[in-house]
């Protein structure tokens, strides 16, 4: 039998709403997606973000990260993709020291190098880290080799730098998995923050 | 629900001002993103302070193109996180972006600073890197006009991002 009439008086809770929504808040499309997070418990050589789902359109890493070493200053962090240890990376930096600026290339390494990413584990740097925001264009192309920028740089109120990287990996695989390592082969100090973001296309 | 970038407030002035405060900032996110279009009157600086801390616990450090030279300089005991070099003339905004990162966490604040402006023939494109010295986490912030007041049409967002 048809519904032909509803009365307020059969229903429990008689709110009346204007819109479709019901009070609920609209469903907004999600632009920029977090995909995994790793924090560091310490003494890590390296932390994989792996099964990175083709979907998206680029990749965002932000770190913020130190080392384990006892000593003051900063380090550099270091990428690789699909576990690939080969010589099919390169890089250029443009730096900040705090007193002058440098720009420096590397061709045929074994990592993408984003300098001053991080700050050494000395007491007197205790609770200070390093930032990077890296940006991994492209990554499921199949097609093409893959290109990184990344904005990377720690202050230590007194010591520090600033540096623009960019750097590629000569390989047109699709990017799955992400390897960070700690510069100059340290290991990471606990808390040191990995998270992957993927960008909806 | 957070969402993963998300606005959280927007503030358009209306009217000249020296400075734009963002309080009560949800704990729900991980990190923070403040994006400004601004001018002065002439040059002047930008610069943020977080949870009313007008001490001198902030520095910075810069690397900065100035369309003749490229230069890196190093601020410390501040009392505030700055850009450098930022906008001038009403016609020709600059952009600057603060990327606070972990700001709920027991750790100091490390910000991520990049300031672009061109004036025709004169500007300057910075990057740079500025720490603020407690391990509170960041409940309001202020993006203040060091010497002068933002022009009326400026305009500041606070974003939130959340990771996983």
């Amino acid at each position: 039998m048809a519904v032909t009439r509803a009365k307020d008086s059969s229903v429990n809770t008689g709110t009346k709403y204007i819109s479709f929504l019901a009070g609920n808040p609209a469903f907004t499309l999600a632009s920029f997606d977090s995909i995994a997070t790793t924090v560091a418990a310490g003494g890590e050589t390296s932390i994989t973000l792996s099964a990175i789902p083709q979907t998206y359109v680029a990749l965002q890493l932000r770190v913020l990260s130190k080392d384990s070493v006892n000593a003051t200053g900063t380090d550099y962090v270091d990428l690789r993709f699909n576990a690939d240890s080969g010589t099919n990376y390169a890089y250029h930096s443009l730096q900040g020291s705090g007193s002058a600026a440098s720009a420096s290339g590397s061709a045929t390494q074994n990592t993408i190098r984003c300098y001053y990413g991080q700050t050494r584990g000395g007491a007197t740097l205790a609770n200070m880290f390093g930032a990077s925001i890296i940006d991994i264009h492209d990554y499921a192309s199949t097609t093409r080799n893959k290109t990184v920028r990344s904005f990377s740089g720690a202050d230590t109120n007194g010591g520090g730098g600033i540096a623009l990287n960019s750097g590629v990996w000569l390989n047109t695989a699709a990017v799955t998995s992400v390897t960070l390592l700690s510069g100059g082969s340290n290991t990471w100090a606990a808390g040191s923050r990995f998270e992957l973001y993927g960008l909806v296309g | 629900m957070a969402y993963t970038y998300e606005p959280i407030a927007t503030q358009t002035l209306g009217s000249s001002s020296a400075t734009v405060t963002f309080g009560s900032i949800p704990s729900t996110y991980t990190h923070l993103r403040i994006v400004t279009t601004y001018s002065f009157g002439s040059v002047n600086r930008i610069g943020v302070r977080f949870n009313s801390d007008s001490g001198t616990n902030y520095s910075n450090t810069w690397l900065t193109g100035s369309g003749s030279a490229a230069e890196s300089f190093r601020e410390t005991s501040m009392s505030y996180i700055f850009s450098q070099w930022s906008g001038v003339p009403v016609t020709n905004p600059s952009l600057t972006v603060f990327d606070i990162f972990n700001y709920g966490g027991s750790t100091n604040k490390t910000v991520l600073v990049s300031t672009s402006g061109d004036q025709n023939g004169s500007g300057r494109v910075e990057r740079g890197v500025g720490l603020w010295r407690s391990t509170s986490a960041i409940t309001s912030l202020t993006v203040n006009g060091v010497s002068q007041n933002f022009t009326s049409g400026s305009s500041f967002t606070l974003f939130g991002i959340k990771a996983a």
